[in-house]
């Protein structure tokens, strides 16, 4: 059977091969050049004529009915397309065999058309009804390769089929069709870009998608079409950062490096202020392998977006990806997203790629080089993978050498020098010389080894070969230029060297340094000038010029000596050959020998030559190249790659951070836009949806226990809010379930650590984390929005809120406040603000802002509401109603029926200076009247406070104002004391926030800016200065600001005062 | 105060001559090209024009010699002249390694890759991880490779139609879409003689008749259906020492790198574990993507699915807190006297750490000081080669007897009046002891599950030098 089957086909076979050779030899009658010699070879390079011979033979092999030599043709085709010929005249006969049956053939007229539709268009359009039938075919793979091929046909005309097929495709029911059309996007845009906004609905589309096969493509087609439309990202984050993983590797450096963007612009900067170029070696170091730990200490200040978190952490597995660009991503994606401890995570994956092909070392190590300026302690304990093989290729070495140099620290610099001894025997001169460069740059860095390094690079003189003595002396200038003082013996030892040093660069550098510096040698110079003056006419151009620069500078300094060797060398200058020398030699003369002409230009001699000349800076070559981002092409390149797209800076303010919440309780997405207007009515709708979020967040939490919630006076978000609460608190809880286990902790550490104090302060009340909250709310919520929501955006919303609340203040408040306090810088004190609010929250539900604001007329105000103690509408609806500064010091339901609230009045303490006056309201809430309000036990027992006079009585429904006086020896310690009556003692705490303890007084900008730079380091405050641009947009802001910049300013002035 | 020219004139001197050293550090490459091109850099294309789309572009191989020997284009077709920029760099280069892997030009970008003296240029127009185009590149070798056994010019030649199938898969409009050998062999037959001799008779083709399935499963790196008589499945542990020695004989660096190669040749859709004894060895690894890294935190296990045929399971590195042992050890003396046009050469290799495995294949290969013009010398083993042009000394010591030492020694010829060359050259020793992983690295067991089958297991180890280098 196999033995026929054999037989048959070897028959076939040689049939085939008489029919080829038939038709060779038909052929050779036309063209006479050896056509069955190409034919075999393929490769060789015919004359044109040729050329077409060779065509008309494929041709009428293309036409003939056998799909075998129609194969074959075609092979031959794509062996002339792959070596760029021309075989466009084929077109018609190639075009015909688009509907094939056989396979490869069908590819390879793919192939074809694809490489030449461009330029028959009319011809190609005859294949499309062919793959437009083929996008209706069952087999997924079928329509996937149809569209494909479609869409790579550059001809304008079939735009509108390719919209379609496009659109359809992007509909299908195979993951695989649907990447296809992701690609075909691309494609298309770059044909017509006019289609951009039909495209970018298509995209839309398919960014929904859930299949990781389509991530990848989509997000490529979404950074070409439209990668300025960041909204379309919002609702995919989460997925995208979750199906990540399992993204194929392609895909996932284009999502990587696209959630780098995203990720500048929705989240605030995790860096500490000020801190972020600093380096912090050893603490970073060791905070990577405790990254929780650390984490949590930073907690206070900073609250990590979970979003932001869940990037991080979905990406960390991918550095141990086999593929180089993807470790790349991912470390470019650390160094520009995470805090600065967990940067360190990407080092030993970097370091693994250096083992790579060359290529990848090249692009690995210029990536080293821009961060190991930055931070040495990401790379030092890896320094010895930077250590130079004699394998290398020069610029691998050279790179590898800036690293070592940047690494070079004064533990670590007697190890590299070491090295760089070796490095500068190398054959590579070139590679030498850049060592001597790089000992240079140690020398400067490290004033330990200057000494050192001078030596040696002195040794370096006597070296054979011109350019490392070139280099060396070249060095050596610059580093006795930087610290002239100490080194004249040196200069003293390159004097003696002169003698053997051939290199004219070299020569002429020594003799600059002589004149340069011919006060410290004054008895050498003039002897090498006489040197010089013998051998002036031998020297080369460069070595005289500075030889007459010597004379000149030695004449201005030691004229008694040299007086005739200048003359005598200005006299050789002036016969010069060369111009130049000529030239320089006469205008010297002018300039140093007096005579009658020369003038006033003489008198000016000596500044003119010995004016002291800035030191040349040595410095890495890499230093400016961290203005582009890591691993792109621009920053290879250091310059900017067409299409680069800039990092953008952190935002100040985090963005709506509500927008990536995805189909989250239905009710939500009904709610969201009219939250959404009725902010438009108010100012600057974008952060205030996020206040609204997360005070109602915490109103749900405080309606709980406060049932009174709906006796709210506002009227007219009351409800609204409510309800709001409910929603909002639903959405954020799903929030943190998802977020990072990393940030989960930290903020539910901050968040419980809170909730303990409290439970301190208020120990004996049974609700006292309700009391807490609404009191929280009382205060319009500031200071425990920050830590409260575990997914707030921190200090940012706070402080927004705070101008907020005090716009709507600023009428009410103004024509009271005492102008005692002069509006300072805005947006400074706005800095001001937000710090403090961190400051002083974090302990307490205080607000320390706001208590200048308030005013003893707004005391009524307070006295009204209190009975109604419903708190947290109040502030909701702060619009319309005044800003409340008071605390909450005892709930009426714990208090049975006495509730007691109180404020700093911020005045001085009528009892005694020391004291902070504060001013309690008591409310009787019950039915019945209640006798003998006044303190009892009080804790610490040190705490002086001068108490009120018992209350004898207090009716229902009434309320009176009592103050009290309490020393707080200038700490934020609660003071806890019991408010007792007749029948009950609850104890109660207050709590001063830090601006409470503060006198009111004015202060100078300095005094200020200069605390500003104190407090700066304590705190986030990045939020401040975005919200300032914001708020500027309309005219009440302004009064906002001015209010909120009298308020910011006082209390930091006074910090002075009292740390 | 008065400001004179000629003041100006002195301090510029004064600056021109730091700014003249004739050898400026690398760094400054790419600008030197705008000084020797026509103002390329002046030119790029300006950033308003529409984006230009597509990663890469096109892709042209370049051999040794400079010709342009295969073009491949993705989108519209880039003239080859683009090359020339290409050439203009290469010429510069003083090796071949030297040519920057990136080059910009007026109106495209560069990256090469070279490899099997083959250079891969692809263009590119825009932005895009240079590192992505570099792996594409490799990976692209990786798959010809895989495919023609070699990765030669004449390979690619006589493979034109299948690489320029190939080329077609795994890219579209310039982004990478199958690159997993797996899914591209069902796509596209790798060439054997036998197929070829099929194919000329029958009329078949090497384009696979069923479209591929893997690309769409939960394991897009194994394709269905896979069955074999022989179930089998092997593991090699390879792993590389890179060091350098000092002149004393001290190390200065070394460390561990390490790879498991692996040949699985199982019937269906088996899932396997394979743990270690000491995991803790390894410090940093990567994966193949069918490892799932979960357990690999969790447990130090490597669970997978494995791919069918050839793959790299994954590669580490050794903790460097583990001493290296250090193989063998190199007595050497070369020394070149001032004055005389004569050079000693002696060189003595021993086996040091060994744990008692014998050191084989040893090749000791240095590159000579340009001032040397021959080498005389005396292999007491193997033979050494010296070439005159290159000045590259190698020996080919093969195995080292313990018992007698293998040793190389000799006078080299200097060229008469030349100075003394300042450097010793380097000694580079590559060697292999079988059946020993240097690190200590135990494989514990593997374990198969979801197949009923018992398959065959192997594990191989073997120890190699990578960069191993001895400064003298």
């Amino acid at each position: 059977m196999d033995v026929g089957f054999c037989l048959r086909s070897e028959a076939a076979g040689a049939m085939r091969t008489a029919l080829m050779s038939a038709e060779n030899l038909q052929l050779t009658l036309k063209a006479e050049p050896s056509q069955e010699e190409r034919a075999l070879t393929h490769t060789k390079r015919g004359p044109e004529e040729t050329h077409k011979a060779g065509n008309e033979d494929l041709k009428e092999m293309l036409e003939s009915n056998k799909e075998s030599l129609k194969l074959e043709a075609m092979k031959r085709v794509v062996g002339l397309i792959a070596k760029g010929k021309n075989a466009s005249e084929l077109f018609p006969a190639v075009v015909k065999n688009v509907a094939s049956k056989n396979i490869e053939l069908k590819k390879l007229v793919y192939v074809y058309l694809v490489r030449y539709a461009e330029e028959q268009q009319d011809l190609a359009l005859l294949s499309i009804s062919t793959f437009q039938r083929a996008l209706k075919e069952p087999n997924q793979f079928i329509r996937a390769s149809a569209l494909r091929v479609l869409s790579s046909i550059r001809v304008p005309i079939i735009v509108p089929i390719m919209m379609l097929a496009i659109k359809e495709a992007a509909a299908d029911m195979s993951p695989y069709v649907r990447k296809t059309s992701a690609h075909a996007i691309q494609k298309l845009y770059s044909l017509d870009p006019d289609q951009k906004e039909q495209l970018i609905e298509v995209i839309e589309k398919l960014l929904k998608d859930k299949s990781t096969l389509v991530a990848g493509s989509v997000v490529v087609a979404f950074e070409e079409v439209c990668p300025d439309r960041i909204d379309l990202i919002h609702k995919n984050y989460r997925k995208l950062c979750n199906l990540l993983v399992d993204v194929e590797e392609w895909g996932q450096v284009v999502i990587i490096s696209m959630l780098t963007r995203y990720a500048r612009t929705q989240f605030t900067s995790p860096w500490k202020e000020g801190a972020s170029f600093e380096e912090n070696n050893e603490k970073a170091f060791y905070a990577s392998d405790s990254e929780e730990k650390s984490e949590r200490t930073e907690a206070e200040a900073y609250v990590m977006d979970p979003d932001h978190r869940l990037l991080l952490r979905n990406t960390k597995p991918l550095l141990q990806s086999r593929n180089t660009a993807v470790v790349m991503s991912v470390a470019q994606l650390y160094w520009h997203l995470a805090p600065r401890h967990e940067v360190n995570l990407v080092t030993k994956s970097l370091v693994r790629l250096l083992r790579s092909h060359r290529e990848v070392q090249y692009i690995v190590l210029q990536n080293i080089a821009t961060m190991s300026i930055q931070r040495k302690g990401m790379f030092e304990p890896y320094m010895k993978s930077f250590y130079v093989r004699s394998t290398d290729a020069t610029h691998i070495k050279t790179l590898k050498l800036e690293i070592l140099t940047n690494l070079a620290n004064e533990a670590n610099i007697s190890t590299i020098l070491r090295e760089f001894q070796t490095y500068v025997k190398s054959q590579d001169k070139a590679f030498a010389a850049a060592t001597i460069q790089a000992i240079g740059r140690c020398a400067t860095n490290i004033s330990e080894v200057t000494d050192t390094c001078l030596n040696g690079l002195v040794l370096l003189l006597s070296n054979r070969d011109e350019t490392v003595v070139a280099e060396s002396v070249v060095v050596i200038k610059k580093l006795l230029q930087t610290q002239p003082t100490q080194h004249s013996e040196i200069i003293k030892h390159m004097a003696k060297l002169f003698d053997n040093i051939t290199v004219s660069m070299a020569r002429a550098s020594i003799l600059w340094l002589m004149g340069e510096y011919c006060d410290r040698v004054p008895k050498i110079a003039p002897d090498v000038l006489r040197k010089m003056a013998k051998s002036f006419t031998a020297e080369e151009d460069i070595v005289k010029l500075q030889t007459v620069n010597l004379a000149a500078k030695l004449y201005l300094t030691n004229s008694k000596q040299t007086k005739l060797l200048t003359q005598y060398i200005l006299n050789l200058g002036k016969y010069d050959q060369s111009y130049d020398i000529r030239d320089r030699t006469r205008f010297i003369r002018q300039l140093i020998v007096p005579n009658e002409k020369s003038g006033a230009l003489n008198k000016y001699a000596r500044r003119i030559l010995l004016a002291p000349k800035p030191a040349p800076v040595l410095e890495s070559a890499f230093k400016d190249r961290d203005r582009y981002q890591l691993g792109t092409l621009s920053h290879s390149l250091n310059s900017k790659a067409s299409g680069y797209q800039e990092l953008s800076d952190w935002p100040a303010v985090a963005p709506d951070q509500s927008v990536r919440n995805v189909e989250v309780v239905e009710p939500v997405q009904e709610w969201a836009p009219s939250v959404g207007k009725t902010k438009k009515l108010k100012s600057d709708d974008k952060f205030y949806s996020d206040n609204e979020e997360e005070k109602a967040e915490e109103e749900s939490e405080s309606s709980e226990g406060s049932s009174s919630s709906s006796s709210s006076s506002s009227g007219e978000s009351s409800s609204e809010s409510e309800e709001q609460s409910s929603e909002e608190s639903d959405k954020t809880s799903s929030d943190s379930g998802k977020s990072s286990s990393g940030s989960e902790e930290t903020s539910s550490g901050s968040d419980s650590q809170q909730k303990k104090k409290k439970k301190t302060k208020k120990a004996p009340q049974k609700k006292s984390k309700t009391a807490a909250a609404s009191s929280d709310s009382d205060e319009n919520g500031n200071g425990p929005v920050v830590k409260d929501s575990s997914s707030s955006d921190e200090s940012s919303s706070g402080s927004e809120d705070d101008s907020d609340s005090d716009a709507a203040a600023a009428p009410t408040t103004q024509q009271q406040k005492k102008s005692d306090r002069k509006p300072g810088p805005k947006v400074k004190s706005e800095v001001e603000v937000s710090l403090l609010d961190l400051v002083d929250f974090s302990p307490a539900p205080t607000n320390a802002p706001k208590g200048p604001v308030v005013s003893p007329s707004l005391l009524s105000d307070l006295e009204g509401l209190s009975l109604s103690n419903t708190s947290s509408t109040m502030q909701v609806t702060a619009p319309s109603f005044g800003p409340v500064k008071t605390y909450e010091l005892l709930h009426h339901m714990t208090g049975k029926g006495l509730s007691a609230k109180y404020h700093f009045p911020r005045q001085p303490c009528l009892h005694q200076p020391g004291m902070v006056a504060v001013q309690v309201t008591l409310s009787n809430g019950s039915d019945r009247s209640l006798e003998e309000i006044h303190v009892g036990d009080r804790s610490p027992a040190s705490l002086n406070i001068h108490c009120f006079n018992t209350i004898e009585r207090l009716e229902p429904e009434a309320s009176v104002t009592v103050s009290m006086g309490i020393d707080f020896s200038d700490s934020t310690q609660a003071a806890n004391f019991q408010l007792c009556t007749k029948e009950d003692g609850f104890s109660v705490s207050i709590q001063p926030a830090v601006g409470e303890l503060l006198m009111p007084s004015s202060l100078s900008e300095q005094d200020f800016s200069r605390e500003q730079g104190k407090l700066l380091g304590m705190n986030e405050t990045s939020a401040t200065v975005a919200m300032a641009t914001a708020n500027a947009s309309s005219q009440a802001v302004k009064q906002r600001v001015l209010s909120v910049a009298n308020v910011g300013e006082v209390p930091s002035g006074q910090d002075v005062a009292h740390r | 105060m008065l400001m004179f020219p000629s003041d100006s004139l002195i301090t510029s001197f004064v600056y021109s001559m730091s700014a003249l050293p004739p050898f400026k550090p690398v760094t400054s490459y790419w600008f030197r090209l705008s000084q020797n091109g026509q103002n390329e850099l002046l030119c790029f294309p300006s950033p308003a024009s529409p984006p230009p789309a597509a990663m890469i572009h096109s892709l042209f191989l370049i051999n040794a010699s400079g010709d342009i020997f295969l073009e491949k284009h993705w989108k519209s077709v880039v003239s080859r002249s683009v090359c020339d920029y290409f050439f203009e760099a290469q010429e510069r280069a003083s090796e071949p390694e030297n040519v920057p892997p990136v080059i910009p030009t007026p109106h495209h970008y560069l990256i090469s890759v070279l490899r099997h003296r083959i250079y891969f240029v692809a263009v590119i127009q825009s932005e895009v991880p240079p590192l992505f185009v570099i792996e594409f590149l490799h990976r692209v070798v990786d798959t010809f490779q895989d495919y023609f056994g070699v990765c030669t010019e004449a390979a690619i030649k006589d493979n034109v139609v299948v690489v320029y199938e190939l080329l077609e898969e795994m890219l579209d409009n310039g982004f990478p879409l199958a690159t997993e050998s797996n899914i591209l062999k069902e796509l596209i037959k790798p060439p054997t003689i036998l197929r070829t001799m099929v194919n000329t008779i029958t009329g078949s083709t090497n384009v696979g008749e069923q479209l591929p399935t893997g690309q769409l499963s939960v394991v897009p790196w194994r394709r269905t259906g896979v069955k074999y008589t022989n179930n089998e499945a092997y593991f090699d542990v390879v792993e590389e020492i890179d060091a350098i020695i000092d002149k004393s004989g001290s190390t200065i660096t070394a460390e561990i790198q390490g790879v498991i190669d692996a040949c699985v040749k199982l019937t269906g859709m088996p899932d396997l574990t394979l743990s270690f004894m000491n995991p803790r060895l390894l410090d940093d690894v990567s994966f193949h993507p069918c490892v799932r890294f979960k357990r690999w935190e969790a447990e130090r296990i490597l669970s997978f699915i494995p791919p069918d045929g050839n793959f790299r399971l994954l590669s580490y590195h050794v903790s460097s807190q583990n001493l290296v042992a250090i193989p063998v050890y190199v007595k050497h003396n070369i020394t070149f006297r001032e004055g005389s046009s004569q050079g000693r050469f002696d060189l003595t290799l021993g086996p040091k750490q060994t744990m008692g495995k014998a050191v084989e294949a040893v090749l000791v290969s240095s590159q000579l000081p340009r001032g040397v013009l021959n080498a005389n010398l005396n292999a007491s083993q193997g033979t050494y080669t010296f070439d005159p042009v290159t000045k590259m000394l190698t020996w080919d010591v093969g195995k080292i007897n313990p018992q007698k030492l293998p040793s190389l020694k000799g006078s080299m010829n200097l060229q008469a009046g030349a100075s003394k060359p300042d450097e010793n050259p380097t000694i580079n020793i590559q060697l292999k002891i079988q059946q020993m992983a240097i690190s200590g690295l135990k494989v514990n067991r593997l374990d198969m599950y979801g197949e009923k089958y018992k398959p065959f297991k192997g594990i191989k180890y073997m120890t190699k030098a990578g960069k191993f280098q001895v400064r003298t």
